[in-house]
Formats: C-alpha cells, structure tokens, sequence
C-alpha cells in the first residue's frame, strides 16, 4: 500500500513539474545565456559565431551580464567544465560552436537536466534521447552552390578574357568529411552550373584551423594550375596565398576582402543570428527547443556576401534569379540529373544520418529526382564523390 | 679626456654571486616579484581591457577558487601538469634534456585510447582498465627509450631527437584516430566509439588524478632524495666521467631514468584519455609537455617546489579565462609579464648588484640619503618595489651611521638606494604613460584619485633633494 501511495505520489509530483515546466517561461530579466567558443574572434569561423551572438543578445535587449562568452575552450573535457560552470553560474542556455564539443556538452546536459544545451554542427541529439540537448546547422550548400555559380561567373569572365584559361577550381579542405563534401560538391555544381567544362581538385589539410597548411596547400593547388580557389577551413591562410599569387578566391565564414583586397569575389556562410534568437526566445516562451534545428535561406540562416568589385559583372542579378529558384524549390542543389558517380547516375544512396560506430548507411537520401542534405539531420551528410572533382590529401 | 676619466670611475655597479639565501629570503623575493608582475598586469588591463586592477585581480581568483567546481578543476588541471613535470625532474637532474613529454603523453594516451576502443566492452571491466594502464605506460616509457638508447651508446643529441618525437607521435595520433574514425572527421567521440569505458570515479571525477599525482610526488621527492638511483642520476648530471669512475654504469642509467621518465608521461596520458576527456586527440597533452620543463625548471626539479610552481601556471590559466575576453592575446600577454618577472627575480636570488657608491662622504649623511631613498618604495605601490629590502635598508642604514657597517649591509644599502632610482624612474615614466594613455588613467583615477598627488609630491621632493 505505502509503496503504491508512493509510486502514485511521485507521479502525480512528475507529472505537476512536467506541467509546470511547459507552463511558463524564464522571465527576461532572470534569463543567462552562456556561449562556448573553440577559438577567440582571430578565427573566422568562431567570429562569425560570436558577432552573431552579440547581435542576438541586443536585439532581444539582454544585458551584459545576462551574457557570458568563454573563448578558447578546447574539444576535450575542458569543454565539459566550462559548460557545467556556466550551469552553476545560472545559465538557462549553454550553446558550444564546435564539433569536438558535442560529446563534452552531452555530458554536461546530462547533469543539468534544466538547463538547455545547445549545439551547433553535431549530429548525435536526434538519437541521443535528451530532452535539453539540440543540434543546429544549416542548408548552408545552398549558400555554396551560389558561391560557385559567381565562381563560375568569374572563370567565364577570365576565359572570355584569356582563351586559355583552364578551367580549373581549387579547393582546400580540413578533412574528407560529410560537411566538407557537401560543401565542395553543392560549390563544384554551381560553378558547373555556368561554365560546363571546369573541373575542381580538392586537398585537404587534415585541420580545421592551421594558417601555414593552409596557405602551402592553396599554394600547391595554383601550382598544378588552378585559376580559382575556393576553401573551407577557418584561417585566412588560402586567401592570403591567393592574394600574393593573385588568384581570385571564394572565400567562407564572412568577407575576407580585408586580407585579399584584390582577389576576394565573394563569401558563403551561415548566419546564426537567427538560431540564438530562436533558442533564447523559445526559452523566454517556456517552449520546447527543436532536438534538430535547420536554418534555410528563408529563416535567413544562409547568406551570401554582396559580391566584390572583382567579381564579373552581373553576378549579383544572377545570384538573385538562382536564389529565387532554389526558395520556390524549382532547382535543387543535388539533382541526380546534373551529377554522375562512377559515370553513373545515381537512384539510390543509404547515407550515414545516425551516427553510431559503424559508419554505415542507414536512411535512404534519394528521391524525386535529388539528393535530401540536411533534411533527415542538420548536419550535411552528403558524402558521395561526383565525377569532376579530383581528392588528395596534402 | 672625459674617457679617461671614466676608465678611472667604478662602473655604476657590477654583479657578483651570492652567497645561497637563506630560504625565507629567496621566497620572499619570489613572492614579491610575483606580486609585482600581478600588479603590473592590472594596470595593463585598466590601459587595455578596461577593467580596474582591483576588479582584475579578483576575478583571477574567482576563476580559481570562485565556486567548488572550479576548485577541484584547479587541483585536477594542476595535477596533470605536475605530473608531466614530475617525470621530467630525474631526466632533467641527469643533464638529459627530455624535451619529448608532450609525445609521450600522447602515446600513452593513444596505447590506452585503443584499448579502450578494442577492449571496452568486450572484456570484463577490471581487465579494461588494467589493460589501458599499463599499456600506455608501457608504450609512453618505450618512446622514452628509444633517445635514451641513441644518446647511451651513440651519443645522439637527445634535445633534438625527443623534440622530433613529438611530431611523430601527433601524426602517429592522427593516423590512427583516421584509421578508427571512418566518416574522416577526425574526431573520435567516447559515446559512440569508445563505448564509454572510462575509469571509475573515485569520490568524485577529479579525485582519481589528484591522487595519482600526490603519490608520485612524495614517490619522486622519496627517490630523488633518497633512493641510490636518485643518487647515481644525479651524479651522471654532474659528470658522467666522475660516475664512471666510482663505477656507475652510466649507459644503464641513461636509460633506466628515461623509462621512468616516459612511464610517468605514461601516467599522464592514461588519465588524461582514460580519466579525463575519455578520447585522444592530437591536442590531448595541449602544450602541457613544453609547460611542464618550466614547471620543472622553476621548481628546482624538486617535487615540492614543483607544487607551486604548476600551481602558478594553472592559476594564470584558469585566472585569465574568468576574464571572457574575445581576444585571447591579453590572457597570454599576463602569462608571459608573470613568467618575466619570475625568471628575471632568480637572477636577483642568485647574483647581488653592487652599486658604485656616488662620492664619498661622511657615513651619516650617506644614511640620510639612503633614508631617503626608501621613501618612494614604500608609496610607490604601482612598481611594486620590494617591501621586504625596505627593511633590510632601514637596517642597513643604521649600520651604516654607527660607522661598523658590514659589506653586506652596505650592499643592502646601495640596493634600497637602487631601488629608490628605479622608482623615481618608475614614476617619471608612469607620468609620460599618462599623458599617452589618459583613457586608461581616467579609471585608475578614479581608484588612486586620492592617493596620486600625494605620491608625486613626495617624489618631486626627494628629486630636489637629489639635486
């Protein structure tokens, strides 16, 4: 009996704080966000993150210290009691920026189970079964296939200029993983999209932020006759080499006309500022953050820079007419029409969407006709290497 | 002419080795050059990050000792690094310059990583752990060896061969993480792919490495002191021809010692994948190899001065990251102003200036000068000029006006009146940094608005009383 009366007490109790919770909100004024970068605002791709945060937190009016930022904080336990801190500093949101992270901050969540973590470029919250941790990315090879297309602008440009220019894109990558193939796919697409003929080699650097590899593999890549760099890797190391080679280069994460004033044509990225003010207000509204958050061109989560004075001329008119076409869904990035593998067209693909130790295929990601990226999970996982584009690790 | 005059005049001062300090000395003059550099370093914020000395050197210790958590992180940080230290002290104290911790830390965490990775959950528990262990001190003291053997029987340069051992084990980490992780990013995840074997908590989940380091602290203190190794590694560092002579196998303890110092590496890295963050990756040691020979070397590679000084290093760490700057360079920059004034004050532990005395006059009015002297010190508070050789001055000057004053106390005299120039110096240079930076100065105004016309007035004084 006294067990039965317990058991029901308890329930009653759970069911009353599940109640209470979905209820009401955090009031704004007792509301704390604390963020956790990998690297300080020297790296593009934690800058891009942190003006986004600050542009957040001021536009929903927190103060300042309603916000912590903690930068350098490394992909290892470190992160773990970083965000456990922020925790006992009264957080109501903990949101990290980088993949290392994830593992660290589900740790954390686990512990706090009132507090919400937030992370973003993962891929383990849709199967890790915790309410307060989220995975946010973006359709950011959308982004990508505009960035080739005024790519493709240029080396048309350069062409009508020079017949002999080759048609040739560099790439310098950090690691041969689903969200660097996505990338340099979508881009090699919409440069192909322009210019039928070009023809992309991809090398990667084996890190995510290494200024020298950077720069020597952007270097090596105009030696074996690239006309046109692109990059996706935090440093500004391969638009500095395109600078001094005079190479025009596609850049990522934000402009970076300040380091190749000359060469710079235009950048992709991701835009979080729209994912901080949706997290912190659905924590304000006391609802439920989603476990797996997408930003798109419509939530203004994917965004391509106004194109430099050394980009060709109508780029921007161009870039337009495509962003309109991929908003109605009239074209998609990854068509099986406009792609081959091994000289074939493709209808079928088990991509690897949940992670686990296996690394195998597990959710069908084609159908109608294309390639389903970012859909079944945030993070890209589009990993199939398309003819056109030649790999090589440096 | 005037060179030939000069030739004939003392130099203004010449250094000359001390006598060993007595302890309570030497401390002091430590502690004081760190107080001075922590000083130093909260002006510079007022000037560069806006935040007052007062606020900035209590938000140093807020991010160390501001919540428990922090606190056991503290230890548990500290801990590692001590640790790494630790197993450099016997390779440092035999002369051999093991500049390959951080590889070997990240071999051994790589030999635990994979048995964690191959093992977890495939055999019972205890085995796991057993296995991680001693895999990774095993494979850690193997990497030791192999410069230890070269140098032994070839006599390679061991600086440059560990040194080189280093990139080989990050790429070594690097292959094999890219081996085991199939999606190429280079990341490997505990939950997933190491089955989240860890080893068990002890209390709680920094208590296993804190307890680890304080065993083989006392256990390196006890055999370095006192064991016959500790004795034989000592002498192969004074000279390796006087240890063949009394008959130390010197070949053997080359070798014998970097076993020892690559197992304890060994240690670290296990509990560092094992313990801590439950992966490997390239960054697992983070540097703290390197840091470690300053821990060591500051320490006297003595394991218990080595307490301290890892404390040090870990406190400015985690000090700096309470600042939440955006930009990490001012955290590095008050790390580098603290490790300046710390090497720069052994210079003062081991070596005395001696000043030219100015023109020679009767002892008592010498005294007055020295007792003026030491005035701006004590006001002074921005230089940080040393507190404790004020005293030793006062002394000093009193001995000087009975006539009896002994070299040492004349020296402490001419150190205090040092002093008294430097901060003058100090003071006038203060007066131009105003000028320059007045944004800054507006908020340290605010906090010594009081204090600083006084200040200047009494050392416009004492400079017309130069005069």
């Amino acid at each position: 009996m006294k067990k039965i009366l317990a058991v029901g007490l308890a329930a009653s109790l759970a069911l009353a704080g599940v109640g209470a919770m979905a209820g009401c909100g955090v009031d704004k004024d007792d509301l704390k966000v604390g963020f956790i970068f990998l690297h300080d605002e020297s790296s593009t791709y934690d800058k891009n993150f942190i003006d986004a945060a600050k542009a957040a937190c001021e536009k929903l009016g927190l103060r300042d210290d309603q916000v912590i930022m903690k930068t350098n904080v490394d992909e290892d336990d470190n992160c773990y009691d970083t965000a456990a801190d922020l925790a006992d500093a009264g957080c109501d949101i903990v949101f990290a920026d980088s993949f290392g992270h994830e593992q660290y901050l589900m740790k954390a969540a686990k512990e706090f189970s009132d507090v919400q973590f937030c992370h973003a470029t993962g891929t383990q919250a849709h199967t890790a079964g915790l309410d307060n941790f989220h995975n946010a990315f973006a359709s950011i090879y959308e982004g990508r296939y505009l960035a080739g297309v005024a790519a493709g602008m240029k080396l048309q440009e350069m062409k009508e200029a020079n017949a002999s220019t080759a048609m040739k894109i560099g790439y310098v990558g950090a690691f041969p993983y689903a969200e660097v193939v996505s990338g340099y796919t979508s881009f090699y697409l919409g440069a192909r999209s322009v210019v039928s003929d070009v023809t992309m080699e991809v090398r990667y650097t084996n890190s995510w932020y290494d200024p020298n590899a950077e720069l020597e593999t952007a270097n090596k890549l105009i030696d074996n006759g690239c006309t046109l760099i692109s990059q996706h890797a935090d440093s500004l190391g391969a638009p500095s080499a395109c600078e001094q080679r005079k190479v025009p280069n596609v850049s990522y994460n934000g402009s970076t006309e300040a380091a190749g004033p000359t060469t710079y044509i235009i950048s992709s990225r991701i835009n979080w500022q729209p994912y901080f003010e949706y997290i912190i207000q659905s924590v304000l509204d006391g609802e439920k953050i989603a476990t797996d958050w997408t930003g798109t061109i419509a939530t203004g989560s994917v965004e391509v820079t106004a194109p430099s004075s050394k980009a060709a001329a109508n780029t921007q008119a161009k870039l337009d007419e495509v962003m309109q076409k991929l908003k109605n869904g009239t074209l998609r990035v990854f068509d099986t029409s406009k792609f081959t593998v091994g000289g074939q067209t493709l209808t079928t693909y088990l991509a690897d969407v949940d992670s686990d130790a296996n690394f195998t295929g597990d959710t069908e990601a084609i159908h109608d006709g294309y390639f389903h990226e970012s859909e079944y999970r945030s993070a890209p996982y589009f990993d199939l290497r398309i003819d056109g584009i030649t790999e090589a690790t440096n | 002419m005037i060179r030939n005059e000069k030739a004939k005049r003392d130099p203004l001062f010449h250094i000359s080795k001390r006598e060993t300090l007595p302890f309570w000395k030497s401390a002091g003059i430590r502690a004081i050059a760190i107080v001075a550099a922590l000083l130093l370093s909260g002006i510079l914020s007022a000037i560069f990050i806006g935040v007052d000395p007062f606020t900035f050197i209590g938000k140093l210790f807020e991010g160390v000792f501001g919540t428990e958590r922090r606190i056991w992180t503290t230890l548990r940080n500290l801990s590692v690094l001590l640790l790494i230290a630790l197993a450099l002290a016997p390779a440092f104290k035999m002369k051999f310059w093991n500049i390959g911790a951080e590889g070997q830390v990240l071999i051994g965490g790589l030999a635990c990583a994979v048995c964690m990775y191959f093992l977890g959950g495939k055999a019972p528990d205890a085995v796991v752990y057993l296995c991680m262990a001693v895999s990774g001190i095993l494979a850690a003291a193997l990497w030791a060896v192999v410069p230890a053997i070269f140098k032994a029987f070839w006599g390679t340069n061991e600086t440059l061969f560990t040194l080189m051992m280093n990139y080989v084990a990050m790429q070594a980490v690097s292959f094999f993480t890219s081996l085991i992780v199939k999606d190429g990013s280079g990341t490997m995840k505990n939950a997933t792919h190491l089955h989240g074997v860890q080893f068990p908590q002890i209390g709680n989940a920094y208590l296993l490495t804190i307890l680890v380091a304080v065993v083989l602290t006392v256990g390196m203190w006890i055999y370095l002191r006192y064991s016959k190794h500790g004795y034989e590694l000592s002498v192969v560092g004074e000279s390796e021809n006087t240890a063949r002579y009394i008959g130390i196998n010197v070949k053997k303890v080359i070798i014998r010692t970097m076993a020892l110092s690559g197992a304890i590496c060994g240690v670290a890295g296990v509990l560092l994948v094992g313990a801590i963050n439950g992966t490997v990756t390239t960054s697992t040691a983070g540097g703290q190899g390197f840091t470690a020979i300053i821990v060591a070397w500051l320490g006297k590679f003595n394991p218990v001065f080595m307490i301290l000084t890892s404390f040090l290093l870990v406190f400015l760490e985690k000090g700096t990251s309470q600042l939440d700057l955006m930009n990490n360079a001012f955290a590095s920059m008050i790390t580098g102003i603290v490790f300046f004034f710390i090497i720069g004050c052994e210079f003062f532990v081991v070596y005395r200036l001696k000043f030219r005395r100015p023109v020679r006059k009767e002892s008592a009015s010498d005294a007055s000068v020295g007792g003026n002297a030491e005035t701006p010190p004590s006001t002074e508070t921005e230089s940080g000029t040393p507190t404790e050789e004020k005293s030793e001055a006062e002394s000093a000057t009193e001995g000087a006006a009975d006539g009896t004053a002994s070299p040492y106390r004349r020296v402490c005299d001419k150190l205090a009146q040092g002093a008294g120039t430097v901060a003058k110096a100090c003071a006038k240079g203060f007066g131009a940094l105003r000028g320059t930076c007045s944004k800054g100065m507006k908020r340290l105004k605010s906090l010594f608005g009081k204090k600083n016309p006084e200040e200047q007035r009494t050392e416009e004084k004492d400079a017309e009383e130069e005069k």
